[in-house]
C-alpha cells in the first residue's frame, strides 16, 4: 500500500475518546462431516473432491442438519452462559459471490440457537474482565476462491477465480459479543483475551480444535469511539479476518489510533469492512458495507426448525468439561505456583502440554521444568509452538521418570530430548542409541576405578600418603572413561576407600 | 396498500442481478403490489395465538449422525461446469470486491 494512513498516539487517542468494540468469531467445528451433508470435511482433499449435491447447490437437493453440529452449537452456547432457544430456523442470507455455489449462505438470522451469555476473561496482571454474547449461531463455511492472473493472489487485477468447493459446507458457528463499553486503554488486551480465552473455551469442549493459523476460528473486530464520557456509539468500522491473538490486539489498537486521527480532525468515519496486514500491523479499506435487508434473509424452507428440548439441553449442561478459567485456578493451587508463573506457562502455550506430562506419570514440577525450560527454549530456536515439536508428553514424562530414577542426571536428560526432538528414536532408543545412561552399577565403577588407580600409581600414592585433594585428577579419568556417565561424588567415595584415604 | 415504488423494484433487481428494462420496473412494481396485497389479507386473519409458519409439515428436529456418504468424484462435481481449470470452477472476474 503506498498510501499513509494518519494516526495519532494511542496515548492522545485515549485521553479524547472512549473505544466500544464489538467481536465476531466464527469456529469450524471439528465434525467429520459438513452442516448439511455428508461429504467429509477432513484437510488436504483434492480439488472438489469433497462435494456432492447438496453442497454444490444442485436443483433438488435437500439438506439435512448434522446432528453433531446442532449439539456443539448447544455446548458452545452453553458455556458462554447463554440461554438455549426452544425452538429456532435457518435463514438464507443470500448473496451472489462465487463462493458459495448456492447464492445464498445456510445461516441463522433473528434466531439464533444461543442468546444472552456472557464470558469472564483474564487479563495479564489477573484483572477480571466480563464480556456480555449477544449470540451464538450455526452457519456453514464458504468454499476457497484462488484469484489468478493479479499480484499475489489477490483479487485486485485478476483475470479469472478458480474455486475450490470442499469447504463449503462445513459447519461454523458465529459468536458475537455485545457491545465491549468501558475497557478504555485495555480494550485491544480485553480483545486478545476474549479470543483467547474463547479458544481455550472450543478446545476444552472438544467441539473444534481452534487452530487460528489454520482458519479453524476467525475473528472480526468492530470498533468505533466515541468522544469520553459520551454514551451514543460512535460509527464503527469492520476489519475482517484477523487471525491470530497477536494480531486482534493489533487491529484493535490500530484502529483507535486511526479512528480518533479521523474524528479529531473534524471528519467522519465511514462504516466499512477493512483489512487487516499481518506486516505492518495496519488496515486498510474495503468495502462499504451492505445493509442487513440486502441479503433479503428469509426463513429456509429445505430445513425444519430446530427445537431442542430442554432435558437434552439439561444433560449437555450436565457434561460440560471444567471450564477453562476455573481450571486455570485449580491447576495453579495444585502446582503451588504464583499467577505469574501460570501466566508465562499460558503465554508460552505450555499448560495443555505440562497436564498431559502429569497425566503420563510426571510430577508437576519436573513437567513444568523441561517444559518451560529445554523444550521451551527449542520450540523457540525452531519458531514452532511447544504442542508441534516432535516430543509427546508421554516421552517428557518418560525422560523425567528416568531422571528421578536415577539412570539419567539433567545433563544427560537434556542430550535424550535433544535426540528425541532431532527424530533418533523414544528416550529409551536414544539412551540406548547414544549409549546415555548414569553408570550406577557398582561392578562398572569400580572397574573403572581400579583402572584409573592402576594407570595413574603416582597420584594413587599421593592420596595414599593423604593429599585427598589430588584425588580430583582420578574422578577426571574416571568421568573421562565413563564418557561423563558416572555420579562423579561416588567416583570420589570410592578412590577415597580404595586407596585407604578419608574426605579431610 | 400500494407501496412498492419503482426505486424498489430496481433495487430489489440489482441485488437479484437482474437487467430490467425501464417499462418492466412500473409492470413489476404494480404485480408485487398485487402479491404482497394478497399476501396481507392473511395477516387480517392471523391473530397472536396463530404461530407464523415457515413449513407446511409439524416436524422438527430432522437429523442426520455426523457420519460421511460418499462425495462426487472430481470429475462428476465438475461435469456441468461451464469452465474448470485445475480441477476447480473457473468463473469470471469478481468485481466490486476489495
Amino acid at each position: 500500500m503506498t498510501t499513509t494512513t494518519d494516526l495519532v498516539s494511542y496515548e492522545d487517542a485515549l485521553a479524547s475518546y472512549d473505544p466500544v468494540m464489538g467481536l465476531e468469531v466464527h469456529v469450524e467445528l471439528g465434525t467429520k462431516t459438513k452442516m448439511f451433508c455428508g461429504c467429509s470435511t477432513e484437510l488436504g482433499a483434492d480439488a472438489n473432491a469433497q462435494t456432492c449435491p447438496v453442497c454444490l447447490g444442485l436443483p433438488g437437493a435437500l439438506p439435512v442438519v448434522n446432528a453433531t453440529g446442532v449439539e456443539s452449537a448447544v455446548k458452545i452456547g452453553l458455556a458462554l452462559n447463554c440461554e438455549i432457544a426452544e425452538w429456532c430456523r435457518f435463514a438464507r442470507k443470500n448473496y451472489f459471490y462465487p463462493d458459495m455455489p448456492k447464492n445464498f449462505q445456510t445461516s441463522q438470522y433473528d434466531e439464533p440457537i444461543a442468546f444472552n451469555g456472557y464470558l469472564d476473561v483474564q487479563l495479564e496482571d489477573g484483572e477480571v474482565f466480563r464480556v456480555e454474547i449477544e449470540r451464538a449461531h450455526m452457519e456453514e463455511d464458504t468454499g476457497k476462491s484462488t484469484h489468478v492472473g493479479g499480484a499475489t493472489g489477490r483479487i485486485h487485477g485478476a483475470s479469472h477465480s478458480l474455486l475450490d468447493y470442499n469447504r463449503a459446507g462445513i459447519p461454523l458457528i458465529e459468536i458475537v459479543t455485545k457491545p465491549i463499553v468501558g475497557a478504555g486503554e485495555r480494550a485491544p488486551e480485553v480483545a486478545r483475551a476474549y479470543v483467547r480465552e474463547l479458544r481455550e473455551l472450543i478446545r476444552a469442549l472438544g467441539v473444534s480444535e481452534a487452530r487460528m493459523e489454520m482458519g479453524q476460528m476467525r475473528c472480526d473486530v468492530n470498533l468505533s469511539l466515541m468522544p469520553k464520557g459520551a454514551e451514543k456509539f460512535g460509527t464503527r468500522s469492520e476489519t475482517k479476518n484477523v487471525n491470530s491473538l497477536r494480531s486482534v490486539e493489533r487491529a484493535a489498537r490500530f484502529e483507535i489510533q486511526r479512528h480518533a486521527a479521523v474524528l479529531s480532525s473534524g471528519g467522519t468515519i465511514v462504516q466499512e469492512t477493512r483489512h487487516f496486514h499481518e506486516d505492518t500491523g495496519s488496515t486498510t479499506s474495503g468495502r462499504v458495507k451492505e445493509e442487513a435487508e440486502d441479503y433479503r434473509y428469509f426463513p429456509e424452507p429445505d430445513l425444519v426448525p430446530v427445537a431442542p428440548s430442554r432435558e437434552w439441553v439439561e444433560k449437555l449442561r450436565a457434561g460440560l468439561p471444567e471450564l477453562p478459567l476455573v481450571r486455570r485456578s485449580r491447576l495453579r493451587e495444585e502446582w503451588g505456583i504464583s499467577g505469574t508463573d501460570m501466566q508465562a506457562i499460558l503465554n508460552a502455550g505450555a499448560l495443555e502440554p505440562i497436564v498431559a506430562t502429569i497425566d503420563a506419570g510426571a510430577d508437576a514440577a519436573s513437567a513444568r521444568k523441561w517444559w518451560m525450560g529445554e523444550l521451551a527454549r527449542a520450540a523457540n530456536e525452531s519458531g514452532t509452538a511447544l504442542d508441534e515439536l516432535a516430543i509427546t508428553p508421554e516421552q517428557v514424562a518418560r525422560v523425567a521418570a528416568l531422571v528421578s530414577e536415577g539412570s539419567l542426571n539433567d545433563k544427560l536428560a537434556r542430550q535424550v530430548i535433544e535426540g528425541v526432538l532431532a527424530g533418533e528414536g523414544t528416550p529409551d532408543e536414544v539412551v540406548d542409541k547414544r549409549g546415555l545412561k548414569v553408570v550406577s552399577d557398582e561392578g562398572a565403577l569400580t572397574a573403572a576405578v581400579d583402572e584409573a588407580i592402576a594407570g595413574n600409581p603416582a597420584i594413587a600414592d599421593k592420596i595414599r600418603g593423604g593429599k585427598v585433594a589430588a584425588a580430583g585428577a582420578l574422578v577426571g579419568a574416571v568421568m573421562k572413561a565413563t564418557r561423563g556417565q558416572a555420579d562423579a561424588a561416588r567416583v570420589k567415595e570410592l578412590i577415597l576407600e580404595k586407596l585407604g584415604a578419608a574426605e579431610g | 396498500m400500494p407501496g412498492i415504488t419503482r426505486e424498489e423494484v430496481a433495487h430489489l433487481a440489482r441485488l437479484a442481478r437482474l437487467e430490467l428494462k425501464p417499462e418492466e420496473l412500473d409492470h413489476f412494481a404494480g404485480q408485487l403490489d398485487d402479491i404482497i396485497g394478497a399476501v396481507a389479507r392473511v395477516s387480517e386473519v392471523a391473530d397472536q395465538d396463530v404461530p407464523p409458519t415457515s413449513h407446511p409439515l409439524p416436524l422438527t428436529n430432522v437429523m442426520r449422525p455426523d457420519e460421511v456418504r460418499p462425495s462426487l468424484t472430481p470429475e462428476q462435481a465438475l461435469s456441468s461446469a461451464p469452465a474448470q481449470e485445475q480441477q476447480r470452477f473457473k468463473v469470471p472476474q469478481i468485481l466490486g470486491e476489495e
